[in-house]
Order: C-alpha cells, then structure tokens, then sequence
C-alpha cells in the first residue's frame, strides 16, 4: 500500500512535467495533440546522446555522485536535451501545426498530431534500435526505508522527486511573479485580449513550445533514469498525460501537476487489485471517471 | 483641428467575402469625444475590431496621424499610441488587478511608479491590488479596463460600450470620464448604446446601420434631430449588443 | 494462375472490409466532423464479439456458443456499437478533443483486455476456432476465397448504398450542417448532441461488422490482429481517398492497402538483413508521412466532398482560438 503511493506520487511526478506544457499547448491552440508525449522520448534520446558525448570528451564528468547513478554529464546533457526538445517542439510546430492551424480546423490538427507521433516514435526506433537501454549500467541499489509495512526506494528516485517538484517550482513562479508569466496566462485565458494588451501571440507560441518541450524532456530523462528508456516511452505516456490534464482541467498548469500526482496515485493503487496488464489502461479509467462526475476538471473552465 | 484617425471606404468581416462593414468612413477630430451608435449588430464592434487589427481588412484604409494602419497586428496597437476597451471580457479575471496592469505595462521602464499613478487615478483599485479581477463588481471591472487602455498614455483610446450593464450613476461617471480625457489631449471614439448620455458628452456623431453610414454630424445637432430622436432617441434602449 | 487469382482475392477480401472500416470512418470524420483516435477498438469489438458469440467452445474458455454466423457478427455490431455509445454518451457534449482522446483511450484499454483477460479473450495467444459460414457446403478452398470475397463485396456494396442514402437524405444534411457551424444547426432546431452520437454510433457499428467479416474469413483473433497501426491505416485511407466522398473512401481503403502490402512485400526482399527487424517502423513512417502530407498539401483528399465546401473557419485568421473573441 504505502510503496504503491511511494511508487505512485514518483510516475506523477514525472506525468506532471509532462501535463504541464500538455495542458498549456492544448488550451492555448485548441487541439488535442498526440505527438507531445513524443517530446519526453525525444528528450530522453537526446540526452543519452549527449551524455554520451560528455562522458567520452571528458571521462572526469562521467562519475556519478553517489549514491546516484547521475552523472555530471547526464546532468549537463539533460540540460541541453532540454533545450533542443523545447527547439524540436518549435519546429515541428512550423513544419507541421502551423501551416495547418493557417488553412484547416483543429480536427485536422489532431489528426496530423498522430501522424507526426508516428513518424517521430519509428525515425527514434529506426536510429536507436528497438532495444531497451539505461544511462548507467551501475546497479542502483534501493534502501530499505522501512521493513514493516516494505518500503523500498532508490536514491534516484529521491532525485528525480526533488528535481521534478524543483522545476514545476521554478515555474510557477515564473507563472506568478515574472510579467512573461503573467503574459503566459493572459494569452490563456483571453488570446485576443491578450493581443490587445500588448503579448504577441505567435511570440507566446514558440514559448509555450519551448517550456513544453524543456519539461517533457526532464520527465523523459527522469523516467529514463529510474526505469529504462525505449522509443514507445512517449507513446507510453501519451495516456497518462492526456488524463492528467482532463484531471485538472484543461488550460490549468495548477490543475496539470494536481492532475499528474492524482494519475500516477491512482493508478499505482489500482494495480494492486489488477494484473500489471492493465496498467495502460488506468488512465482511460481515470479519464472516464472524470468526464462522468466533473467534465471540466478540478479547475478547468466550460469549453464545450 | 485635423482628423487624428481616418477610417475610409473600409470592408472588414469575420468571413471571406462576406463583408460586414461596406464602405465605412470615419474621421476623428484631435482631443475630440466622437461616439458611433446605431442599432444591435450594425457593425459597430466590429469597426473598433477591425481598426484594432482584431478582424481582416478588406478593402479601404485606416489611417493613424498619416500612417496607414490598415490590418496592424493588435499587439502593435499600443506602441502606435492606441488603446482599446473591448466591449465584453475586457480584464483577465484570473489575474490580479496589480497582474493586469502590470502586463499592459510589460514595456514601461517605470513600472512602480506608473502602476501609483494609476491607482491615484482609479482609488478603488488600490485597495483590492491583490485580489483577483474576476472578484470585482462590474462597475470597477469597467474601471480595471479604462485604466488598463490608460495605462500606457494612449494618443487615441477605442472604447466599446464601456457603460453597458453599470448603473445609471456609475455609467454617467464612465461616460464623464471619457469625456475629461479629451481635455488632456486624448482623443476618443466611443462606441454607445445611451445614446442620449453619450450625445450629451460627445463632440461628434456617426450614425452607423447594417454596417454602413447612415448620418454623421456635430453631437448637439443629432441630439436635436427628429428624425434621429424618433428612431434612436425614443425612450426606447435597445438591447445591450 | 490459379495461386494469382487466389491472391489477388485474398488481397481484395482485406481490402473490402477495410474499405467498410473506412466507410464507417467517413460518416463520422467526414460528415459529422468526429474524430475517432480508436477505430481498431470498434473493429475489434465487432471481432471479438462475433468470435465469442459464433466461435466453436473451448475448455475454460468464455464464449464458443457457435450461433449461426450472422448472430454472431449482429452480435458484434451490437458490442461496438454499446462502446461507441458510452464513450459518446460521455465526451460528445464536451470539446471535440474529448472524444478524440476518449476514443484513444478506448484503443488503449480494448488492447489491454484482450491481452490481459484470458478466460474472455483468450490472452495474447488468442481465439481460434470459427465456423465460416458455409465452408462445409462449398468445400473447395479456391471457391470458398472467392465466395467470401463475393460476400464482402456484397456487405461493402449494401454498407456504401445505405451511407450514400443516408448522407444525401434531410438527416445527413442535418449532419453536415452541425459539423459546419453548429449554432446555426442548432437555432435551426436540431439537436447536434443526438445527432453526433447516433452518427458516432451508427459509424463505428459499420466498423463493428468489418471486425466480423475479419473474424470469419481469418477464423481466428488475437491482439496482434488489433495493432494500433490499423487505425492509422485507416485515416490514411480517408484522408487520400477524400472525407466526406464515399466513393474516395472506397477508392482510399484500396490504394493505401495495394502500397501497404506493396511496401511490405518490397522492404521483406529487398532491405538487408539488418535492417529486416525495422521495416514496420519504415512503413509506419510512410504511412504517418502519408497522413501529414496530404493534410499539408491536399487535404481535401483525391476525391473531395461535392456537395459543399468547407469554408475556412474564421478563428484560423482572427488568431488560434476564437474563445474569447472580444
Ligand atoms: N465573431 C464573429 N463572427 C462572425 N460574425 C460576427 C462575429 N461578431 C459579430 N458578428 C456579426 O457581425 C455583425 C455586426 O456585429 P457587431 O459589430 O458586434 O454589431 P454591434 O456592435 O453594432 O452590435 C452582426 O451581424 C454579427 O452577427
Ligand atoms: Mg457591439
């Protein structure tokens, strides 16, 4: 019961970083998108990449800081996974999401959103193989937090906690104490008002995309570090996230990371019950349920 | 006195080739109070839109101190000097009252000290700074919305029917107030359903139907029209747009 | 000669109850404007429940009740037509991406419970065991291929002649008009919420019975047959043949399913050996290119919808998002 919890506020944890631009992109240019969880298995892969990079160029940094299995340089490739998936988001967005938006209605864009999770899950598949691969070989070893009730956690895992909750930290403050967040939530409240007042939307776009992209790519990293990293990784997430923002309401950063805890919770709690099988279907369960008692979400406005 | 802001033979609507506006002339007077009436859906928001970049141009021209403005991106409006009240979800309601006008002052190098003018200005929003804006009565909500456009020292503020749903006391305030900016060298074009009010402070009138002109003149002389007074001015308000 | 002609019924027969798939797709994507993020759900209700109902009996298994095979597929219908209700029911009130990632859901869970639930669905090994209707009467392996094709032919004729009399009668006007601009369907006194859903229902029901036709022509069913990637295939067939043009969907299911098994046929004998593991990541790259391409640069398809064009939303050009349009 308790290392379920345990084990569950760690996946939301890692599905609120996720929600949060989720929640953001949909609201703000009205689709549903299939292809953002593709962002964390972009993010993932590019920080392996570079971690790679680092750890051959300079072997000093390849130490990991104890009890870690976190690097110097996984650390520092993270930091530029993030940059380039927050850039990779950007352009997808002019490639693909903008054209669209310009000609067509918002059903055709969550309709090109899976295509484009199609081709970026097999171009990661075509270039880092099928096979599952870890940032660290070293055994991370759990420490037994208690014995009775068994309460198991690995020191990454603490990590990966503390450094999650950091970022979403760090950006609310962003949200409310910098007049760029203040323009963040005009644009999602009131798009023409915001214009009027001054915000260039498309400006607030290409942001929105880039903090996007920059925290998926920390929860890519995060889950790769405490479990494995795999091109189905965002596809994996794709469900999870989708319902913390349903959770939470669409259009609610607030209500994304609430949300994310809440998934991660309930469905580490439900497996208790069910076959590990069903866990990809939690989610949906999940999503079901709020639809039928709160369509809006915890702090989602009416937007039928 | 010259004209500040020229609106000529301008189409504007929400959907290709269907215009609204047909062939739209207006003409504002510097540090002049010009008010558009005319009946529910007879474009009149939709000319403060489409002079604000928020609805597509056309056909026609808008021009800004001999600058052609035609079709400015919206967010451009206020380094040009332009304000805009819109007529309805004017403030951010999630936001602070500080929030909201901090955002418009997003560009001000003296933020701090802007932001206590304006609430020297506007007293009641001093006291609630803090509090969000989706709180306020409508009243200080309208207020919340004049001092956001104010905000940046606007040369030429658009004002939606900023008394629509006040009470009579507090939208004669509203409409006093547009009418003191004038004084200060602003100049306003005012879109109003009181009609009467809005005649009584307004230097200039157009008269606008089914999305072209019908009539335009000095506010005193429309006031005492009868042919407007039977279809405009009797007694009977039409329905907030 | 004969093995030709055999293959060409067998490629024919699957791309029949495609085209029926996407058919089913059309009345809701291209007359109703509703996404269906899970049609390999729909499909595979229909497949499921046409097995269990009219499959041969198994020890300590659920289902084998062996009814005739028409039962059996209503059977079918009638289970994906129950799912497509309740997801309906749930999100068709709500903003359109509900539905779009309800029904994604839908794919997601259906998947896990064929996998998972052993006594029902038999796990990842599947079902096997259906008495295809008439094979004993028929016997000869080659005329039974082309009988079934026949029958699907004849399933895709019946489907296509009722869509079009739908589409063309007063309630696919009805249809249209909500997808176009649904206040003024509604100031007109039609009630879009019921009208979507029994569109919703009705076209993933057409799904249902294409799951059926599979069920029985492949006698057999497991998760593998029900790979998310069917959707995809799907969509594609829609979006190149043209939305809203039944004729395009027809004409669709059979060109991307002739370039499916094309390219499948192509990268099995002419990829290297390495690469033999990835061919399907290469395929699902085309067909994601395909989706994305036409929607860029044709997205009224090959053959487009006639009766009306869409006109171009205004929030496209006033600004992303036409909510708080002041
Ligand atoms: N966002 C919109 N999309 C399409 N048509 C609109 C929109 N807003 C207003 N209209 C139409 O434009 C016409 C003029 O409306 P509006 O300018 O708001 O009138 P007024 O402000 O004079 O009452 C009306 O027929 C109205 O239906
Ligand atoms: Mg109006």
């Amino acid at each position: 019961m308790i290392q379920s919890i345990v084990d569950g506020i760690l996946t939301g944890a890692i599905i609120s970083l996720g929600a949060i631009g989720l929640t953001m992109v949909m609201h703000m240019l009205r689709f549903a998108n299939f292809a953002y969880a593709e962002l964390l298995a972009i993010g993932a892969y590019a920080a392996l990449v570079f971690d790679a990079l680092f750890a051959g160029l300079l072997p000093v940094l390849d130490t990991a800081f104890k009890p870690l299995t976190l690097t110097a340089a996984l650390a520092l490739a993270t930091i530029i996974a993030m940059v380039i998936t927050g850039a990779s988001a950007v352009v997808i967005d002019w490639l693909v999401f903008k054209r669209i938006r310009a000609k067509a209605d918002a059903l055709s864009m969550v309709f090109a959103s899976f295509g484009v999770a199609l081709i970026v899950r097999n171009v990661l598949t075509l270039i880092f193989g099928h096979k599952a691969q870890l940032y660290s070989n070293d055994i991370a070893f759990a420490v037994v937090l208690s014995r009775d009730p068994l309460l198991l956690i690995k020191p990454d895992q603490v990590f990966v906690l503390v450094a999650a909750l950091a970022l979403m930290g760090l950006f609310h403050l962003v949200l409310t104490r910098t007049t760029f967040g203040y323009a963040l939530r005009a644009v999602a409240e009131n798009p023409a008002l915001a214009q009027v007042s001054g915000v260039r939307l498309s400006a607030m776009i290409t942001a929105v995309w880039m903090i996007g992209g920059g925290l998926s790519a920390a929860a890519g990293v995060f889950y790769a570090l405490t479990n494995h990293l795999s091109p189905v990784l965002g596809h994996n997430f794709l469900l999870p996230v989708f319902a913390a923002t349903i959770v939470g309401g669409i259009g609610s950063v607030h209500g994304a990371v609430l949300g994310g805890f809440i998934v991660g919770i309930a469905s580490g709690l439900a497996l208790m019950v069910l076959p590990s099988g069903y866990a990809p279907a939690m989610p949906f369960v999940i999503i079901l349920a709020v639809l039928l008692v709160r369509p809006h979400g915890l702090f989602g406005e009416d937007h039928s | 006195m010259s004209a500040v802001l020229t609106v000529s033979a301008l189409e504007a609507g929400y959907v290709r080739d269907l215009p609204i506006l047909r062939q739209v002339n207006v003409s504002v007077e510097h540090a002049s109070l010009t008010v558009i009436i005319g009946p529910n859906g007879a474009g009149k928001s939709t000319l403060i839109k489409a002079i604000a970049g928020l609805v597509p141009v056309s056909a026609g021209r808008v021009v800004l101190d001999g600058a052609d403005i035609t079709g400015i991106r919206p967010d451009q409006m206020g380094a040009l000097g332009l304000a805009y009240v819109p007529q309805t979800d004017n403030i951010f309601r999630h936001l602070s009252i500080r929030e909201n006008l901090a955002l418009v002052l997003r560009r001000v190098e003296d933020r701090a000290a802007r932001l206590d003018e304006l609430y020297a200005l506007f007293p009641p929003l001093a006291g609630k700074h803090k509090d969000r804006a989706g709180s306020l009565s409508g009243g200080q909500r309208q207020m919340l919305a004049v001092a956001m456009a104010l905000a940046t020292r606007p040369r030429v503020v658009l004002m939606d029917e900023p008394s629509a749903g006040l009470s009579p006391k507090i939208a004669a305030e509203v409409l006093d107030l547009a009418r003191s900016l004038t004084g200060q060298g602003v100049t306003v074009l005012l879109v109003e359903q009181n009609v009467k009010q809005a005649l009584r402070v307004a230097d200039h009138c157009y008269i606008l139907a089914e999305g072209r002109n019908q009539l335009d003149g000095p506010a005193a002389a429309i006031l005492s029209d009868p042919l407007v007074g039977e279809i405009y001015l009797g007694g009977k308000r039409v329905g907030a747009a | 000669m004969i093995g030709m002609i055999s293959y060409l019924a067998f490629f024919a027969t699957m791309a029949g109850i495609l085209a029926i798939v996407v058919l089913g797709l059309n009345l809701q994507w291209g007359y109703t404007g509703l996404f269906n993020g899970g049609v390999v759900a729909f499909f595979g209700a229909g497949a499921y429940g046409t097995m269990l109902l009219g499959g041969r009996p198994e020890l300590g298994q659920f289902g084998g009740y062996e009814w005739p095979f028409v039962f059996a597929l209503a059977g079918g219908v009638v289970l994906a037509a129950l799912i497509a209700w309740i997801v309906g029911m749930l999100t068709l009130r709500l903003r359109h991406d509900y539905l779009a990632i309800a029904t994604f859901g839908v794919a997601v869970a259906f998947e896990s419970v064929t996998r998972n639930a052993e006594w029902l669905t038999g796990g990842a090994k599947g079902l096997r065991g259906f008495p295809r209707p008439l094979e004993a009467a028929i016997g000869n392996n080659f005329a039974y291929g082309l009988f079934f094709l026949g029958m699907v032919l004849v399933v895709l004729g019946a489907v296509y002649w009722g869509l079009q009399r739908l589409v063309h009668s007063p309630y696919g006007r009805a249809l249209r008009a909500i997808r176009e601009d649904e206040t003024a369907a509604r100031s007109l006194g039609k009630n879009p919420a019921r009208l979507r859903l029994q569109s919703f229902v009705i076209g993933s029901a057409i799904m249902g019975v294409a799951g059926g036709l599979y069920v029985a022509f492949y006698a057999f069913v497991s998760p593998q047959d029900l790979a998310p990637i069917l959707t995809f295939q799907v969509w594609a067939m829609l979006i190149v043949g043209g939305a809203g043009n039944n004729r395009g969907a027809v004409l669709g299911a059979f060109l991307i399913w002739g370039a499916w098994t094309a390219s499948g046929f192509a990268l099995s004998k002419f990829a290297p050996q390495a690469m033999q593991l990835y061919t399907g990541s290469i395929q699902y790259i085309l067909i994601g290119t395909v989706i994305v391409g036409m929607l860029l640069w044709r997205p009224q398809g090959l053959l487009p919808e006639r009766i009306v064009t869409r006109f171009t939303k205004t929030a496209a050009k006033a600004g992303p998002t036409s909510k708080g349009a002041i």
